[in-house]
């Protein structure tokens, strides 16, 4: 359980010339469009995901603003629904998954001992797609065409009656546009995990974020297509006159909430499992000892993936489906905080016994316990249907979810990038104004959504643009206002202490933490190859451990330096017992060139110019086609008899 | 050890003389098969769905039941389509490459003869109702078009194997990692088939 300084490299001179000459890139505008490298990608997603979180926040404090008194006129009802669905919207989508992906994306393969991830160029082709999806739906913003009808898009409101114009097309192709990538990212994502494993990682031995990593994608391949298919009925509905959510030619808009909620509620987990992941990878580093219940938490980790399809009825409470389906979406909803407090006493478990570190990423991660379980708690209290029926649309469900996802999600986030930042920068960030960010960020947070429980209970709906004034409304959404600025300020700090460490902050070590997983043992940031002898992982905490430290450095192998190309190792799915050596793709355009052709599709379907649409469809074919060809081989190598 | 001889008998030597475990591809191809049947279940779910909320008399007065001699002819060819794919599979894990085009090519032509039916059939329904009928025609149409978009991916998949088998260089008895996930999604798309048989053509008469 040492500070380890930078590792006795177990590979020659030579041997890393050789390893620079086949994963280093020159840096070029041709290099940045058609990097494979997954740190590179991660870093873009970090970026772009904190672009969208910046736009989606600013629309969030203009709705407050105009929220601050009763009777306000600072924005129209036609801005203030286009600025409220594309919050949600772009909060959920555009920010809370692809934020945690970037991690992932980052940190999956460094922390399983890889050079990569499963599949480099889909990793590239996801990142551009997110890329030109969020463009896509917030450049909608500035022609006044932005989705309008709320981030749940329920019919028949979103009808092409009820919201004609581009609106809610923008909406579900955007989805549509946007899945594909999310999906790629979850395979991608699982086949890494499976396949990718440095030697003797068995699945006892696997890290918690990259379980969390791996729930949170078999829950993307499950639910997502719900969605999927959801917003492909919406679309289909709206520009060429299907009924499938049409009563009056035997359609059913309940249809719509199933499906939705199908996804929705899974979303609610896709979004905070890789978060909690990040808690219990946080955690070894401050407290100085493992994760109590590693098992007991894998367990609740699956648990919880597999219970989330079960609870998607209690976002209907108020819909009147038959009264027994209420009880049993109710007990299920009962039964998921069971796991879900197992992790949370694993945790309070793991300070208990180990020696606190207070740093900024340990604060987050407290900020996030206290927020979390209070946002767990309204939870619990859904569950109660009459409860839920009471509430429902109120701004009392408006705070619940913001303490689940700013205290699920946000929080958790915050403390990654305190804690990898110096690891993907290379640079340490202030401490001081750390704390300054985390305090502002908790206490905003606090004063802007605990409020929303009291003018909530008084009776205040949710999704109004203004409001008349009421006793017990006026001053508490004046103080909510108060809080979201004060949050504000927090993030603005947050964004200035990453600037900060970037231009001015002093170089980071490899492990300035004394962390317990992989990417502690590898360089600040890591050479484009990652690790220069790939490890043999002995213990859950192979940077903790001798053993697994000595295997990188005197007791490396030649056969786990594969400096002859751009290689990696395939291990066994279970054991992870050392399978064969594996070439990894290079970087290539092929990746930008075909999430140009999405890009050019949906927009031409968009503005239903279907030849267009067909033209890119065929180019889509295409650079699927030329990027799977097979390379030419010689005949021995292949193995030909006749 | 000498160079050469730790060169040939070294792990990586060995591991790499012939394929051991499962592939990422393989994989990775499981895991997209298993999105996509996903899609198919909340399609033909909703189809249930929809038609349990409409009422007794399913399909809605205007539209007969559906006729059931065409769909099984599909059936006929589309499932057997399976079978030469996968003995050209085992034929080329033996390098006998003859196999390969033989099979996929006589998967190729039972997978356009079924989507030609398709044609046909479409002809002849989008004369009693279209698309934008009621939900059923929606129903009928987006679900079997879907999978009839599904075995144009497919068979765009089967020939693409195809050409690239007649070229030369490119499958043998160590590299045919491709055909095999191309037969996985053809499989898929098979048996897909088989639910929305049932579902479409076969359920209203139950």
């Amino acid at each position: 359980m040492s500070t380890t300084a930078a590792p006795v490299p177990g590979a020659s001179r030579e041997q890393l010339d050789r390893l620079e000459e086949h994963w280093g890139e020159r840096p070029s505008l041709r290099a940045w469009l058609t990097t494979v490298d997954h740190k590179k990608i991660g870093r873009r997603y970090l970026v772009t995901a904190g672009l969208f979180f910046a736009l989606a926040g600013l629309s969030a404090l203009a709705m407050r603003t105009q929220l601050a008194r009763p009777e306000a006129g600072l924005l129209s009802p036609q801005e203030y629904n286009q600025l409220f669905t594309m919050h949600g919207t772009a909060m959920i989508f555009l920010f809370a998954t692809p934020m945690l992906f970037g991690f992932g994306n980052f940190l999956v393969p460094l922390l399983i001992g890889a050079r990569d991830m499963a599949f480099p160029k889909l990793n590239a082709l996801g990142y551009w797609i997110f890329l030109f999806a969020g463009l896509f739906m917030w450049a909608s913003l500035p022609f006044g065409a932005a989705p309008n009808a709320g981030w749940f898009a329920y019919v028949p409101l979103t009808g092409q009656q009820q919201t004609p114009g581009l609106h809610m097309d923008v909406y579900s192709l955007g989805l549509l546009f946007l899945g594909i990538a999310t999906a790629a990212g979850s395979i991608n994502f699982i086949v890494t995990a499976l396949k990718l494993r440095a030697p003797g990682m068995s699945l006892n031995r696997v890290p918690l974020f990259v379980w969390a990593i791996v729930a949170t994608g078999f829950m993307v391949i499950f639910a997502l297509p719900a969605l999927n298919l959801d917003n492909a009925m919406l679309f289909l509905d709206r520009r060429f006159g299907t009924h499938f959510f049409d009563p009056e030619a035997g359609g059913n808009v309940l249809l719509w909430q199933h499906l939705f909620w199908i996804f929705g509620h899974p979303d609610v987990y896709i979004i905070v499992m890789p978060a909690l992941g990040i808690v219990s990878a946080v955690l070894p580093a401050f407290t100085r000892r493992g994760v109590v219940g590693y098992v007991l938490v894998v367990f609740a980790i699956v648990a919880i993936s597999i219970i989330s399809f079960g609870v998607w009825v209690h976002h209907m409470f108020a819909t009147g489906l038959p009264r027994l389906s209420y009880s049993f979406f109710s007990a299920a909803s009962t039964i998921i905080t069971i796991p879900s407090g197992i992790q949370i006493f694993a945790w309070l478990a793991t300070m208990l016994l180990g020696r606190l570190v207070v740093r900024v990423p340990l604060l987050f991660v407290i900020g996030f316990i206290v927020t979390f379980v209070l946002g767990g708690f309204t939870g619990t209290m859904f569950a109660l249907t009459v409860f839920d029926q009471q509430v429902t649309d109120s701004y009392f469900v408006v705070a619940h979810f913001h303490y689940v996802l700013v205290g699920g999600a946000v929080f958790p986030i915050l403390a990654a990038v305190y804690y990898w930042l110096p690891k993907i920068t290379g640079r340490m960030y202030h401490e001081g104004l750390g704390r300054w960010a985390f305090w502002l960020v908790f206490a905003g947070m606090h004063v802007t959504f605990f409020p929303m429980h009291l003018y909530g209970l008084f009776g205040m709906p949710r999704r109004v643009y203004t409001y008349p004034s009421e006793p017990g409304w006026d001053a508490w959404n004046l103080v909510s206002t108060v809080g979201s600025y004060l949050l504000a300020v927090g993030l603005l700090l947050v964004l200035a202490g990453v600037v900060h460490a970037i231009r001015r902050g002093r170089p980071a070590p490899p492990d300035p933490w004394g962390g317990d997983t992989l990417e502690w043992s590898t360089d600040s940031p890591p050479k484009p190859y990652n690790f220069a002898v790939l490890p043999q992982v002995h213990s859950l905490h192979p940077t903790w451990d001798e053993s697994s430290r000595e295997s990188m450095g005197a007791g490396a192998e030649a056969d786990r330096v594969l400096a002859d190309g751009r290689r990696t190792l395939l291990t066994s799915e279970l054991d992870g017992r050392r399978e064969r050596v594996v070439e990894m793709p290079a970087s290539s355009w092929q990746p930008l060139l075909l999430a140009l052709a999405m890009l050019l599709f949906f927009t031409a379907m968009l503005f239903a110019w279907y030849p267009v649409a067909a033209v890119a469809a065929v180019a889509v074919a295409g650079t699927v086609a030329t990027w799977l060809w097979p390379p030419r081989r010689p005949e021995r190598e292949l193995g030909v008899s006749a | 050890m000498s160079g050469g001889v730790r060169a040939a008998t070294g792990t990586a030597a060995l591991t790499t003389e012939l394929p051991v475990g499962r592939s990422t591809g393989w994989w990775g191809m499981v895991m997209f098969v298993v999105t996509e049947a996903t899609l198919f279940a909340c399609l033909l779910g909703s189809y249930f769905y929809l038609r349990f909320q409409f009422g007794a008399q399913w399909p809605p007065p205007g539209i007969a039941p559906p006729t059931l001699l065409k769909p099984l002819v599909m059936t006929a060819v589309l499932l057997p389509s399976s079978l030469p794919v996968i003995w050209a599979e085992h034929g080329i894990r033996r390098g006998q490459r003859w196999r390969l085009r033989t099979g996929l090519a006589a998967t190729f032509l039972l997978g356009a003869t079924f989507l030609a039916l398709q044609a046909n059939e479409y002809a002849e329904k989008l004369r009693e109702f279209t698309l934008t009928t009621n939900a059923y025609g929606s129903l009928f149409y987006v679900i079997t078009g879907f999978h009839g978009l599904h075995v144009l991916v497919g068979l765009t998949m089967i020939g693409w194997l195809l050409a690239a088998s007649l070229r030369g260089g490119s499958f043998g008895a160590h590299r045919h990692d491709r055909v095999r996930n191309a037969a996985i999604y053809w499989h898929f798309v098979d048996l897909v088939w088989v639910a929305i048989l049932f579902t479409i053509y076969l359920s209203p008469r139950l």
